[in-house]
This record gives structure tokens, sequence and C-alpha cells, in this order.
């Protein structure tokens, strides 16, 4: 870089283009905050549902699957799980709860988490709510995730 | 070395290094379950591992920048660390925090490690890169207030550089956003939309000032560069790194629920995130080339030569290929997203951690340089473990253009566990590279071993 290029101009650009494009990107969450509601299905929350995100945390799910795209890669996304099981929590329940404590020989298998009633109801319920939150080009691409 | 406190250092690297080893094993593990799913079963699921994988990876790079801020801001700012005894005292409390964190992953169910640990009084815990328990966490900031505070006097009583004061934005900037972390509402859009002002603001952000500040350093200080020349270059760097990043935390708000405008504002601004990348592949070699001495330590010099160049191939060109949205449309949460994810920390993060101790290491063990002997056994290491790095990252990015044909692309589209069952050759074939990278990371550890005579002092 050439003479007429100063270091004190190097750090203006950097301070300046900091604070700017931070107090742009807190305007940009301000007015995300206030476009959300239309979309984030949050009349959908209730109790059982915050529990269902307490069962979700608290068996670290994330850790193999993705939920609306984030997560671990190693199992099925499930923001649209509730979809793909036929709009029917009561598949997603008795999918978590059938599954084997021994695995499947060779094969991958979601662990048996012992799950009360209370808490798998909660857990599908969830599901539910993620599944109606409005994502931009309705995503995942299709069915499968 | 000259300054007596900059030796507290030496443990933070010794620690890192120790942690990085659990990482790549644990790591190794995981790649077996992606072809062999019941390997392990029940005693370590996939999940626990990715916890233990994951989170040593950040543990271990927290404790290489604390130590090369300990090594480093002594000697810009010309005095002796304001309390080595508080560093050596936070060293301690982190590694037993960190061990026990580990442990607990390990030991516990994690739904009784939550209990245990009473995650329902304040529940954070079981978001990806973010499960410590709840108490661990308040550790973490209570450390990392420790070491700022520690850092920040020694700095403010002490020569101010460009270098030790951009490290030290970078050191608040990483503890002021991770107290996001305890923000975790039932809404799913708003956990996630401030989930990553923790992750993106970390890694796409303020994490890379301190990478910058601490490449600055190292390069002052192997090829004798004028300061001014390189200073002007990292504030320029950094500019563009905060330009770029801020804006483009919104490559992440595309498909979580968030308004439309994030896509094109995230397409835009992330599209630009390689920029800092490039000029900091520039900046390395512009400074190797115009050195004006020849550092002993020809190792440190091809980490920091390393760090650029693959900080800008796995940050900048595998994050580019997916981060317009009608790209990651398709690409979004697939083995896309784990192969940009591995090139990047590892060229931008591994590295770099490897660069300032590959440069204080020796000069903490009494010597400028190591002999030839060692030196030439870590570049062995150095070349190992990157190609290796590299044929994950294009293992997995074959896998990943598999899996997004097949379950997404196609008119037909496949379950995922079909998907990921044609799939995997590719997981094989990572799997193996990742035995080399453990190769080199052998090599790299017996490389502090080797006995020499004759090293310059």
């Amino acid at each position: 870089m050439r003479e007429t290029f100063t270091k004190s101009m190097a750090r203006n650009i950097y301070y300046g283009g900091a604070v700017f494009f931070f107090l742009l990107f807190l305007a940009l969450t301000y007015d995300t905050h206030q476009v959300l509601p239309s979309g984030d299905n949050h009349e959908a929350i209730n109790e059982v549902v915050a529990l269902g995100k307490k069962v979700w945390e608290e068996n670290d799910c994330i850790g193999c699957h993705t939920l609306l795209g984030e997560g671990a890669y190693f199992a099925p996304e499930l923001g649209n799980v509730y979809t793909r099981f036929g709009e029917s929590t009561d598949a997603i329940k008795l999918f978590i709860k059938s599954r084997p404590a021994k695995g499947v020989p060779g094969r991958r298998s979601m662990p048996q988490f012992n799950l009360t009633d209370e808490e798998l109801e909660a857990i599908a319920q969830f599901l539910k709510y993620v599944d109606g939150i409005k994502t931009a080009r309705d995503w995942p691409p299709n069915i499968q995730g | 070395m000259k300054y007596q406190s900059q030796l507290v250092a030496k443990n933070y690297f010794i620690a890192a290094i120790l942690l990085f080893t659990g990482q790549i094993l644990f790591g190794l593990i995981m790649g077996l379950q992606y072809v062999v799913g019941d390997f392990l079963f029940p005693e370590i699921p996939f999940n626990v591992a990715r916890m233990v994988h994951t989170n040593l990876l950040i543990v271990w790079l927290l404790f290489a920048f604390m130590g090369a801020a300990y090594f480093l801001v002594p000697e810009e700012s010309e005095r002796e660390l304001y309390a080595p005894w508080l560093a050596t005292l936070m060293f301690w409390i982190f590694l037993i925090a960190g061990a026990l964190t580990v442990i607990g992953y390990l030991l516990f169910t994690y739904s009784d490690l939550a209990a245990l640990t009473r995650n329902e009084l304040f529940p954070t815990m079981g978001r990806e890169f973010l499960e410590q328990p709840t108490i661990t966490k308040i550790g973490i900031v209570i450390v990392a207030l420790a070491f700022i505070f520690n850092i920040g006097m020694t700095v403010l009583t002490g020569r101010k550089t460009v270098i030790s004061l951009v490290l030290l934005t970078g050191l608040v900037g990483l503890a002021v956003f991770f107290l996001f972390s305890f923000y975790n509402p039932d809404n799913l859009v708003l956990d996630k939309y401030y989930w990553w002002w923790v992750v993106h603001l970390w890694v796409e952000g303020v994490w890379e000032l301190i990478l910058g500040s601490i490449l600055a350093f190292v390069l002052i200080k192997v090829t004798g560069v004028d300061r001014e020349v390189i200073e002007k270059w990292l504030y320029i760097i950094i500019a563009m790194t905060l330009i770029t990043g801020i804006i483009g935390t919104g490559h992440h708000y595309f498909w979580i629920g968030t308004p439309d405008y994030w896509q094109w504002l995230g397409s835009v601004f992330s599209a630009m995130e390689p920029i800092p990348f490039f000029m900091m592949t520039l900046f390395a070699f512009n400074m190797v080339n115009k050195r004006r001495r020849e550092h002993p330590n020809k190792a440190a010099v091809l980490w920091a030569l390393g760090t650029a160049v693959m900080a800008f191939l796995g940050a900048g060109v595998w994050g580019f290929l997916h981060t317009l949205a009608p790209v990651n449309f398709y690409t979004h949460g697939t083995q896309i997203t784990a192969a940009h994810g591995h090139m990047a920390f590892y060229g931008a993060y591994v590295m770099i951690s490897l660069t300032i101790i590959s440069y204080a290491m020796p000069i903490m063990r009494g010597r400028t340089a190591n002999g030839e002997k060692a030196q030439v056994l870590e570049m062995w290491s150095f070349w190992l473990m990157t190609i290796a790095m590299v044929f994950i990252t294009l293992f997995l990015t074959a896998a990943g253009i598999l899996q997004v044909y097949l379950q997404r692309f196609t008119e037909d589209p496949v379950p995922f566990m079909v998907a990921q069952q044609k799939i995997e050759i590719f997981y094989w074939l990572r799997e193996f590279t990742g035995l080399v990278f453990l190769i080199g990371l052998v090599l790299y550890i017996y490389s502090f071993f080797v006995k020499e005579e004759n090293v310059a002092a």
C-alpha cells in the first residue's frame, strides 16, 4: 500500500465501518422484531410447547438432528417432521417411544430417552409448533427435509 | 523471552494441544458412527461424541487465544503482566471446569446432567455449541472477565500498540457476545436469532480480530517488517471483516422464520466476507517476501502462511460456495455445511493457534527456534494435517452435493437415511483421511520431544 493511504485512514475506516454497520445491524434487528410476529407462530406457544422445548434441549436432540437446518447432520431434519409424519403428533410420539434401547445392529439409531407421557406430548407439540413457523420459500425444499 | 510473566502462556498452550488431541479422537469416533451406526451405542451416542468434539474445539481454541494474549501482550506493552498469579489461577479453574464438563457429558445421560446442574433454574443447555451446563457458562464468564481484566490492565498501563488494542477489542467482544448464550426464549425464532449473536459474531466477527492481531504479531517478529506497515494492513483487514461480517450474519437468517429482506442483505454482505481473508493471504505473503531478516523458526513462518491460505479457502471460498440464498436454499444444513465448518475452523482458528504456539513455545523453552530435526517433523505434521483437512473437506463436499441432489433437488426426493446410505463411500474416505490427520497430530506432538544438540539459544 502506497504512502497516500495512511495508517490513520485505515484506522478511521475500521472504527467508522464497525460502528456504522453495527448500528445498522441493531436497526435491522429492531425491524425484525417488528415483523416477526406475523410469521413466527408465537400464538401456538403455550405451556406444553414451552415444556417441549425444554425436553428438546435437555435431551440434546440438536446433537444429531437439524431443526430448520441448524444442528447436526447425522439424523433427519425435524422442522417439518410434523408434516412428514402425516400431521400426526401420535405418530411422532410412537416413533420416539419405540426406539430400541440397545440400538439396531450396524445402523444409526435414535437412543431410547424414556420420556414420560407428559414429555412425549410436549415434544410432539413443540415439533408441531416449529412446523407452523412460516419460513421463507417454505423451507425445507420438500417433505424429506 | 523479554518478560518473565510471558511464561504463564506455556500451560495454556500445553492444555490446548492436549484438548485438541481429545477433539480429534472424538471426531474419529463420530466419523465411524456415520458408517457403523451402532459403534459405541448406546454408551456414547453420536450427540454426546459431537458435543465433546465441538466443545473441546471451542475450549482449546480459547486456551490458545488466552495463551497467545498472555504471551504477546507483555511484549507489546513492554511491561510484565499485570497479575501473573491471576493468569495461573484462571488456568486451573478453566481447565478443571472444562474437564468436569466433558466428564459430565461422558458419565451422565444429558438429561441427568441437566437435572444434576439444575438447568431448570436457568435453562441454557441443549443448544448447538452451547451445550455446557449453565454453571459452566457462568464459570466461562468469570474466567473471561478475570482474563480481560488482567490483559486490559497490562495493555492500558503499558505501551499501547495497534496489535494489543485490536486483540483487546476482540477479546472484549468475545466476552460480550457470549452473554447472549444466557438468553433462551421459548420462541424458537428469537432463540435462533440471538444464538447467532454468539456463534456468528464470534467466528465471523470478533474472533477474526484475535486472528488478525496474532498473525500481525507473529509476522512482525519473523519478518522484521516495519510495524507501521503491518498495523496498516491489520486495520484494513479487520475493517473489512466487520464491514462485511456484521450484516453478513444475515446469511443465517434465510430460513428460520426471519423477514425476507435478510435473503438480500445476507447474500450480498456475506458474499464479501472472503475479501478480508483474501487480504490476509496477500498480507502474509507480502510481508514474508519483504522480510528483513531470516528467522530461524521456519516452522512458525510456514504455519503463518498456511493459516492465511487455508482460512481464505475454508472460510472464504467454501463459505462463499453456499452463502447465496438461492444456493443455500438447497444446501442449508447438509454435509456442505459440515465441509465448510471443518476447513474454516482448521484454516482460521486451529492454524493461527498452532502458529503462535510454534513461535512462542521454543522461546518459552529457552531458544529462538527448535533445532532442524524438530522443525522438519513439525513441518511434516503441518503438511499431513493440512492436506488431510483438504481431503476431508473435499469428501464432505462430494457427500454434500450428492445429498442435496438426492434428497432435495431431484424430481423424486429420497428420505434422509436413504440418501445417507447412498453416499456412504465418502464417509469412509473421510474417516480414513481423519486417521491421516491423527498421524499428523501425533507427529506434531512428538516434535516437542525431539532431543537435539547445537540448538541456537
